[in-house]
């Protein structure tokens, strides 16, 4: 145990110190009965080196994204990320400090979470923003629980999108089902976007809230102010799921009436990190601040009158309000929240744009040659997309990924594994990451695919 | 420390500065592509910096934070200790941080590999039949764990939605049980800080869903006598879900299945080793017994004939509670210190953390009162009520003065049935020294506090800012940054 700095002397003047002869005895207060009988049964323990070694071999046998031509998406995008997020977003001070419970002794975050909330205040439209929440899924959850505290007097119905990822759907799901009196209904797909008659006929006096994705998961961009317009014509609250990065370009939710924005925080510079640490972002209108789940960071002054930052509203939070919070959650993501802002500083207003616009540029180029490959075509046409769109093929799209694997490309998710009626349909992200050369390697492989 | 009025990044910002620019499209960007109404009219206000001026507002606000490597951080029931840089490294390996969980499971078996060994070395530490390595953080866990136990009850006993919780438990335990539907019942402790097991006992009734436990419990007590509440809950179907948050106290020491507990969280972070981000993030995974099992959250990595998959088809689970099978980069930190140090150096950790509390208990026996004074696992309870009582010094103040003196404070006004309580652990990784070091500034706080109280409740005078108006901050509620508007005319 290489990090318990006592000496042996050390350890016989502690033990003298309280009092007794053996570490062991400092344990008389577990009973006998209820102490180990055995010594845990784990591998013997290895040294750094060999640590190192493992990896080494764990990344020999990977099929990693440096190595493999790849367009999976599909919720996690394979971002560009500067080397100063790194580096100023992972020093000691950031990485080994806690929660700020005692602000004079954590500026340096307080103010890093206060200029993050401004930042997706920004993206999103809206007027506040948490600290973050553990990734897009659950953020989605907490916002159909925060609608229920908003709206939920008289009415008991919270409407979701087909075009929701199918996992937050879930996740939503699991939360809300022990949620007394309220049910969650699916909102079907036309076209491959949220169903808008559909949707007037289902929002009804009994709604909370509609819960809609944008771009959603099939990659296409909904029309968000007609959405807006069915909810808000029943009196419901308005919950949007976005892409961050599409925000650049897309008009803010905010904008057309959302009345909580949330999503996930992963393309920001989290990395692919085989699902995660991300973590989710969330904001919302200033009139629901005090039923916002999660950390905030607001300003004030010191006994001197200099400007510094506290955790503020903790009244709605665990610590304090115990069963009445409006949120078990205290950890959340700081550090992935923390990478966020230092991303989207290093890239300010026209490098965000540039990066959407090198996705939407990308993406538009696979689709038009994939779509112009014999057997193929796109499963939506006409319908706007970002970065992210379906195909159908000629072949079940399980098989074009194992075909293609072979050819170190991974062309995407297998839309077969959430809709049954569609084995052929591959979803197909293209970021500011990949190539002209890469994409014309794609196609090629696609239209020899077997 | 430095003491100015730093801008912030936006009020550094200037039009037309950036630090990372992007190499042009190889293709055409489509001008058309967004219909036209949703379009973005105005871009986001987002810094404008170069990559210096970013550099060192990063560096030198992040100086303003009080972390581990600066100097000993006590905060109890925080667990804050040194968190080895080989983890770092680790997780940063290609074949864990670049790969996605969509792609072809058979291009990422290793990964797969880890996971399932964390869940495997995780249930032969707690004694659970199950370990699911899902949920995102220690609440998290302890929220999937309630679920697991309403989704039993919905099937047997739909009417139960009763969980028992002793007046000394983490806020996020009510606050669990309310968002999983059910409601808490408060059970006040003994006057010698343990679980009043006859009081739980005889509130036990048709609608006990469970009970929740720490243990070690939140004054650094174990609760000797978790096994007849265990067994008392068990001869009625229901459930004793022991809170993780302590199981650095006895990891490889005992385990917790053996004390009768169903299920548990483990905070990852405070056992394991992952350091906390100034706020994340953890990871918090669960374990349970047999008849829980079937309602563990989805999805799962299982084992078939040498290889490794993901595994969505269980009938009764509760569903995910999260995207994506962990947090993989935070939970595999801890497999990495888990593969370091081996069966005798877990044990350590445990060790070390109970000779560290209870020396530095016995250090600050004639400072402070100990409201229950005896041996003690990894941290243990102070209170200042006699110090507040002579000298009109508050803990809070006490807290404060810490920082002048070279230490973060620790954890006070917690647990709630202490009055002025500071709550104190130490963990195994720092030196005699350093205990020592602490101790005496404590000792020279507290004749501060005799001599010329002001320093102390006025305190502290060396961090970058005074003591902060929270009042203010409530009330005049800003929580992002606005321009100046632009001077008229």
């Amino acid at each position: 145990m290489p990090y318990i700095p006592h000496s042996a002397e050390d350890v016989r003047a502690m033990l003298a110190a309280i009092g007794v002869r053996t570490v062991d005895d400092l344990f008389e207060d577990i009973p006998k009965s209820l102490r180990a009988r055995r010594k845990p049964r784990l591998p013997r323990p290895i040294t750094e080196l060999e640590l190192q070694r493992e990896a080494a071999a764990a990344a020999a046998k990977t099929e990693t994204f440096d190595r493999m031509n790849a367009f999976v998406g599909a919720g996690v995008y394979d971002h560009f990320i500067p080397a100063v997020v790194q580096h100023l977003a992972h020093r000691v001070e950031t990485v080994t400090s806690y929660t700020p419970y005692q602000p004079e002794a954590s500026q340096g975050n307080l103010t890093f979470m206060f200029e993050y909330q401004t930042a997706i205040c920004e993206l999103t439209g809206m007027d506040v923003s948490n600290a973050s929440m553990y990734e897009g899924g659950s953020a989605c959850a907490e916002a159909c629980l925060m609608a229920v505290r908003v709206n939920g007097k008289g009415r008991r119905k919270i409407l979701v999108s087909r075009g929701l990822h199918p996992e937050y759907l879930r996740i939503t799901e699991t939360y809300l089902r022990n949620i007394k009196d309220v049910v969650v209904e699916e909102v079907p797909l036309k076209d491959g976007v949220t169903d808008l008659g559909a949707l007037a006929r289902m929002a009804d006096a009994d709604t909370i809230g509609v819960l809609v994705q944008t771009p959603n998961f099939l990659g296409i961009i909904e029309d968000g102010p007609a959405v807006a317009a069915a909810a808000k014509a029943k009196g419901a609250k308005l919950l949007v799921c976005a892409d961050p990065i599409s925000l650049a370009l897309l008009e803010p939710p905010g904008a057309w009436g959302a009345d909580i924005v949330c999503g996930e925080g992963q393309q920001l510079a989290s990395g692919l990190a085989y699902g995660g640490p991300y973590f989710g972002f969330f904001a919302a209108k200033q009139e629901y601040i005090r039923q916002m789940p999660g950390r905030i960071s607001g300003e004030t002054v010191d006994v001197e009158g200099r400007r510094g930052f506290v955790l503020t509203l903790g009244t709605r939070e665990q610590h304090i309000r115990r069963d009445r919070a409006t949120s078990n959650i205290c950890t959340n993501q700081g550090l992935l929240a923390l990478r966020g802002l230092v991303y989207l500083a290093a890239l300010g207003p026209t490098g965000l744009r540039e990066v959407a616009e090198g996705c939407l540029a990308n993406a538009h180029y696979a689709a038009e040659r994939i779509a112009a490959l014999p057997g193929w075509s796109l499963s939506f046409p006409g319908k706007p997309f970002f970065h992210e769109f379906a195909v159908d093929g000629p072949l079940p799209a399980e098989r074009v990924i194992a075909s293609l694997r072979r050819k170190r490309i991974l062309p995407g998710v297998a839309l077969s594994r959430w809709w049954k009626d569609a084995p052929n349909r591959l979803l197909v992200a293209a970021t500011e990451v990949k190539t002209r050369k890469q994409i014309d390697a794609l196609a090629k492989a696609l239209a020899s695919a077997k | 420390m430095h003491r100015d009025d730093d801008p912030l990044l936006y009020e550094t910002s200037r039009p037309g500065l950036r630090a990372a620019p992007l190499p042009k499209p190889e293709v055409p960007v489509p001008a058309d592509a967004i219909p036209a109404h949703l379009r973005r009219k105005a871009p986001p206000l987002l810094p404008e910096v170069t990559e210096g001026e970013l550099a060192r507002h990063f560096v030198k606000n992040s100086r303003k934070n009080v972390c581990v490597e600066t100097g000993f951080y006590p905060l109890g029931s925080c667990t804050m200790k040194y968190n080895p840089k080989r983890h770092e490294d680790f997780v940063m390996s290609p074949a864990l941080f670049r790969v996605h969980p969509y792609q072809p499971e058979e291009g990422v078996q290793p990964v797969l590999r880890m996971l399932w060994e964390m869940s495997d070395f995780l249930e032969e530490l707690t004694g659970f039949h199950g370990v699911s390595v899902h949920p995102s953080a220690g609440s998290h866990g302890e929220l999937t764990c309630l679920m697991m136990i309403r989704a039993y009850h919905s099937e047997h006993h739909p009417e139960r939605d009763e969980i028992l919780i002793p007046d000394s438990a983490h806020g996020t335990n009510p606050a669990s049980v309310t968002m999983c539907g059910m409601k808490p019942v408060n059970v006040p402790s003994r006057p010698d800080g343990l679980l009043d097991i006859q009081a739980m006992k005889a509130l036990i009734g048709p609608r006990t869903a469970g009970a929740m436990v720490t243990n070690p419990n939140t004054l650094g007590l174990f609760e000797r006598q978790i096994h007849d509440l265990a067994d008392a809950l068990h001869a009625v179907d229901a459930f004793l879900f022991m809170d993780g948050a302590n199981f650095n106290a006895i990891v490889g020491k005992a385990r917790p299945a053996d004390f009768g507990a169903d299920c548990m969280h483990i905070n990852l972070h405070k056992t394991f080793t992952i350091p906390h981000g100034g706020g994340g993030p953890g990871s918090g995974p669960i374990g349970y017994v047999e008849k829980l099992a079937p309602y563990a959250p989805t999805p799962v990595v299982v084992k078939e004939k040498g290889k490794f998959r993901i595994d969505w088809n269980r009938p009764k689970s509760i569903g995910p509670v999260r995207t994506f099978l962990s947090s993989t980069g935070a939970t595999l930190r801890s497999y990495a210190y888990i593969r370091t140090l081996g069966a005798e150096g877990v044990r350590r950790i445990a060790e070390g953390a109970v000779l560290n509390a209870n020396y530095l208990r016995v250090k600050l026996r004639d400072v402070l009162k100990f409201p229950y004074d005896r041996t003690c696992m990894h941290e243990f309870v102070a209170s200042g009520t006699d110090l507040k009582e002579r000298t009109g010094v508050k803990t809070l103040d006490v807290a404060k003065r810490l920082l002048d003196h070279g230490f973060h404070p620790p954890t006070v006004y917690f647990p709630l049935i202490v009055p002025e309580c500071l709550m104190i652990e130490p963990t195994e990784t720092e030196s005699k020294a350093t205990l020592d070091a602490f101790a005496d500034a404590l000792h020279r706080i507290v004749k501060e506090a005799e001599t010329d109280p002001a320093v102390v409740t006025t305190a502290p005078h060396t961090m970058p800012v005074r003591r902060l108006d929270e009042v203010k901050a409530a009330r005049d509620l800003r929580v992002r940054w606005r321009p100046e508007p632009a001077p008229a005319g």
